[in-house]
């Protein structure tokens, strides 16, 4: 289990944006793959304005590194094209004036072409480059591209379902609420917000909806209007001193979450990912559990942090599920330590269920939060590699 | 299993310097090797920049236990949560690679260019620092072997050694479980103190989902000289420390009283050449001992401050004399000082190799220092020389009165990997 690192120390990586972009199309993701042996070869590229300059114009199959130094003044890009000169084999963006950075890419044996792009803009400082054949395994391979299309395909599929089931439980929710059946609210509750945690990283994606619908207290700035899923959570479980909310800001927040949850789902008809927005948002999932979940920091009126913890997780096995035979392609370990950790995770958690749902977190002793704690960190670690797996 | 570099790692210009000094196989020998070679720089430089990880021999010692105490700590005990071999062996390998990379003051993981949709194989705050002669040394806790219900875990109960079992409590013990125990230790010592931390903090990572951290101590300045190198440091009560201690130069004493030889236990081969490790938190109340006459305070250690001669006289390094009483007939090492309880020729001639560090961990709610001596000692039988010595102590030593023992470790250190091979290999083979 301890070979994921080594495993990554000989493999390589493109240069790709976060979650935060989610596309229209699933471009993006490097499709190269087959197992390359290493190759000692460093092209050192240099970008200017008005100059691209490379080491050397040839470099034999297998893993090439590109260390693109940035001597413009411009934010420079690099790319490495295939021989038509269209299709992205690697690249690596926002390289700012002075800035070095490395571009990894597994290249097979063929004509391809160099571009840098100094202002990001056009079709850059372009020449041939070749690859020789050194003899090193690293045919693309169809069947991968296959893989990857099923991946996307599968996990925007989930998070479409996931966001129906959101939809209709804020609405039945929202509709408890405002009527005043507070018992009823507060048993959809945990039961809706499963569907917020298992698609958070989506949701969040969108930096305007987010904070509208899922801010708590504690991050609200100064003068800042606080709305979403934890004000209505904190009228539901007051503590002691509070002020509740009238009917009217009832009828206010509740046609807010609701009109706001009928956005993101408009929003996520159409969405598709990249296998590494999956292999992203499978482990910012987890880091929403080791940052706050485990700690109970999440739900501080309620404590239903064990249903946000198992969703999360869930969520994340959903993204690693998508991917798994892509992973179990190129990293048989890494799906194998995976698989481990995702059951040990979830049978740790079985044990705290109830005929209702989960235990109140302040029910946990020390001991069984640093035991949950533990079981995250063991999942965590070897999650983080699975962007690198998949993309490269 | 290539790729973190196994035997594959070159060897750095550090590594070269270190190695000349490597494999203290008999002694002290090779280490003081070490000295003639060292890549020196300035006066004050006198140690080599970096000490090897592997032994050159079969059963050598590892590095951290008579090296030249550095200057600054961190210490970390670690439960193991697997239930699987292999699991934990693979770490041992994985930590073993990491360490040697580390000590030779290379990134772990390799240097080549990494791919950066994944995250750094090292956490990278010390990039660009030497080595900063960290030296990292592993033990096994007792828990290894068998659990608290008395459950063989891993297979290797037959061969826990028959002085590793939990310290009996000391009269007036105050541990605190959170900072006691653990399944494994590393002891990571650096002149630089972000070496240090870097150094556990990526032996942390390495091991999620096998083991996990327990507690862990930071220590700020050594409070133990264990070479005649060195320069006798003082503790937090202002005092001296260590001037006894034993001195990597002195071989024969080092072998009678630190390393644990074969034969010494027919259980436990695998331990020989390596040692015991004994770790007390030692919270000390300054607030009180700053209110107490320098007279008081001397008579308590049994030493003079400014010079750290024994009160009978004589400098530093001068035997104290306890049978030297003063006009009033009394000695002028009283009965209940430090220094005549824990001497040599009042433990039976057993003495014990102090590796201590001053610590503070911030102040208490009521604004007193939470800071004290973490003390470490390495012995070659706990039974005879540490668990005696430390019952009389806190019994009769008048310093008692200033000190609480808030944490407590025991910890058998095996013999130092080879190249190619890792720590503890021995136990597992």
């Amino acid at each position: 289990m301890f070979h994921l690192r080594r495993g990554l120390v000989a493999a390589l990586a493109l240069s790709l944006p976060a979650l935060a972009a989610c596309t229209d199309n699933s471009a993006g993701g490097a499709d190269g793959s087959g197992s390359g042996a290493g190759s000692d070869g460093t092209v050192q590229v240099t970008s200017r304005d008005d100059a691209c300059e490379l080491s050397t114009d040839t470099a034999p199959s297998g893993n090439l590194v590109f260390t693109v130094k940035n001597e413009g003044s411009k934010v420079t890009e690099f790319y490495l094209y295939d021989e038509d000169g269209t299709r992205i084999v690697g690249e690596v963006e926002n390289i700012g004036p002075g800035l070095s950075r490395d571009l990894v890419v597994r290249a097979a044996p063929g004509s391809y072409v160099t571009a840098c792009k100094p202002g990001m803009t056009g079709d850059g400082i372009r020449a041939d480059f070749t690859v020789t054949d050194s003899g090193a395994d690293v045919s693309a391979s169809d069947a991968a591209r296959q893989l990857e299309r099923n991946a996307t395909d599968q996990y925007a599929d989930y998070v479409r379902d996931e966001v129906d089931e959101l939809l209709d439980g804020t609405r039945a929710f929202v509709a408890a609420y405002q009527a005043g059946r507070d018992d009823k609210a507060r048993a959809l509750y945990p039961q809706v917000r499963v569907h917020w945690e298992r698609v958070e990283p989506v949701a969040e994606s969108f930096g305007d909806l987010d904070p509208r619908m899922d801010l708590r207290e504690a991050d609200l700035a100064e003068g800042q209007e606080w709305t979403g899923w934890h004000l209505l959570e904190k009228d539901l479980w007051p503590p002691r001193d509070y002020q509740p909310l009238t009917d009217q800001e009832r009828q206010k927040y509740g046609d807010q979450l609701v009109a706001d949850t009928e956005e993101l789902h408009e929003r996520t008809r159409t969405l598709s990912y990249t296998v590494d927005q999956i292999g992203n948002g499978a482990k910012e999932l987890l880091d929403e559990v080791a940052t706050g979940k485990v700690t109970g920091e999440e739900e501080i009126w309620s404590h239903t942090d064990l249903w946000d913890f198992q969703v999360n997780v869930d969520g994340a096995q959903a993204g690693f599920e998508a991917l798994e035979p892509l992973v179990e392609r190129k990293d048989p370990e890494l799906e194998e330590t995976l698989d481990d950790r995702f059951e040990a995770l979830q049978d740790l958690l079985g044990e705290y269920r109830t005929d209702v749902g989960f235990v109140s977190y302040t029910a946990l002793s020390e001991e069984e939060v640093k035991e949950l704690s533990d079981a995250v960190n063991a999942l965590s670690e070897p999650l983080s590699q699975l962007t690198a797996t998949v993309t490269l | 299993m290539t790729g973190e570099g196994r035997p594959r790692e070159g060897l750095s210009r550090r590594g070269l310097l270190g190695l000349v000094g490597a494999g203290t196989a008999v002694g002290a020998a090779g280490f003081v090797g070490g000295f003639e070679t060292a890549d020196a720089t300035g006066a004050a430089a006198t140690a080599p920049r970096s000490y090897p990880f592997y032994a050159r021999d079969r059963g050598g010692h590892q590095a951290g236990i008579v090296t030249p105490a550095q200057d600054r700590l961190h210490f970390a005990a670690f439960d193991v949560t697997t239930d699987s071999r292999e699991a934990l062996v693979d770490l041992l390998r994985t930590w073993t690679r990491a360490a040697a990379r580390m000590a030779q003051g290379r990134p772990v993981g390799g240097d080549r260019p990494q791919p950066d949709v994944a995250p750094p194989a090292d956490t990278g705050e010390a990039l660009g620092l030497p080595a900063s002669q960290l030296t990292l040394t592993f033990g096994f806790g007792p828990g290894l072997f068998e659990d608290a219900d008395g459950t063989d875990r891993f297979g290797l109960a037959a061969r826990r050694p028959a002085a590793l079992r939990e310290l009996p409590h000391f009269p007036a013990d105050q541990l605190d479980p959170a900072r006691s125990g653990g399944d494994l230790c590393v002891q990571a010592c650096a002149d630089d103190p972000q070496v240090a931390v870097h150094a556990i903090r990526n032996l942390s990572r390495l091991a999620f989902g096998v083991a996990s951290l327990r507690w862990s101590q930071l220590g700020f300045g050594r409070t133990s000289s264990t070479s005649t190198a060195q320069q006798t440091p003082r503790n937090l009560f202002g005092f001296k420390d260590g001037t006894a201690n034993l001195k990597a130069e002195r071989t024969a004493e080092v072998d009678r009283h630190v390393w644990v030889a074969p034969g010494d236990d027919p259980r436990a081969g695998w331990l020989a050449g390596g040692s015991y490790l004994v770790a007390r938190r030692i919270n000390m109340h300054i607030e009180t001992w700053d209110r107490t006459s320098l007279r008081e305070q001397e008579a308590l250690v049994g030493r003079e401050r400014a010079h750290g001669a024994p009160l009978s006289g004589g400098s530093e390094f001068t035997p104290p004399d306890f049978s030297v009483t003063g006009s009033d007939g009394q000695p002028l090492i009283p009965m209940d000082a430090h220094v005549r309880l824990a001497h040599p020729s009042r433990n039976h001639g057993v003495q014990i190799l102090r590796r201590g560090y001053n610590f503070t961990d911030g102040n208490d709610p009521l604004g007193r220092l939470d800071a004290g001596l973490f003390f470490i000692a390495y012995v070659r039988d706990p039974d005879r020389q540490y668990i005696p010595m430390q019952t009389k102590l806190s019994q009769q030593d008048g310093l008692m009165e200033y000190l609480q023992h808030t944490g407590s470790g025991i910890f058998a250190v095996p013999p130092a990997a080879q190249r190619g091979g890792f720590v503890g290999e021995g136990l597992f083979t």
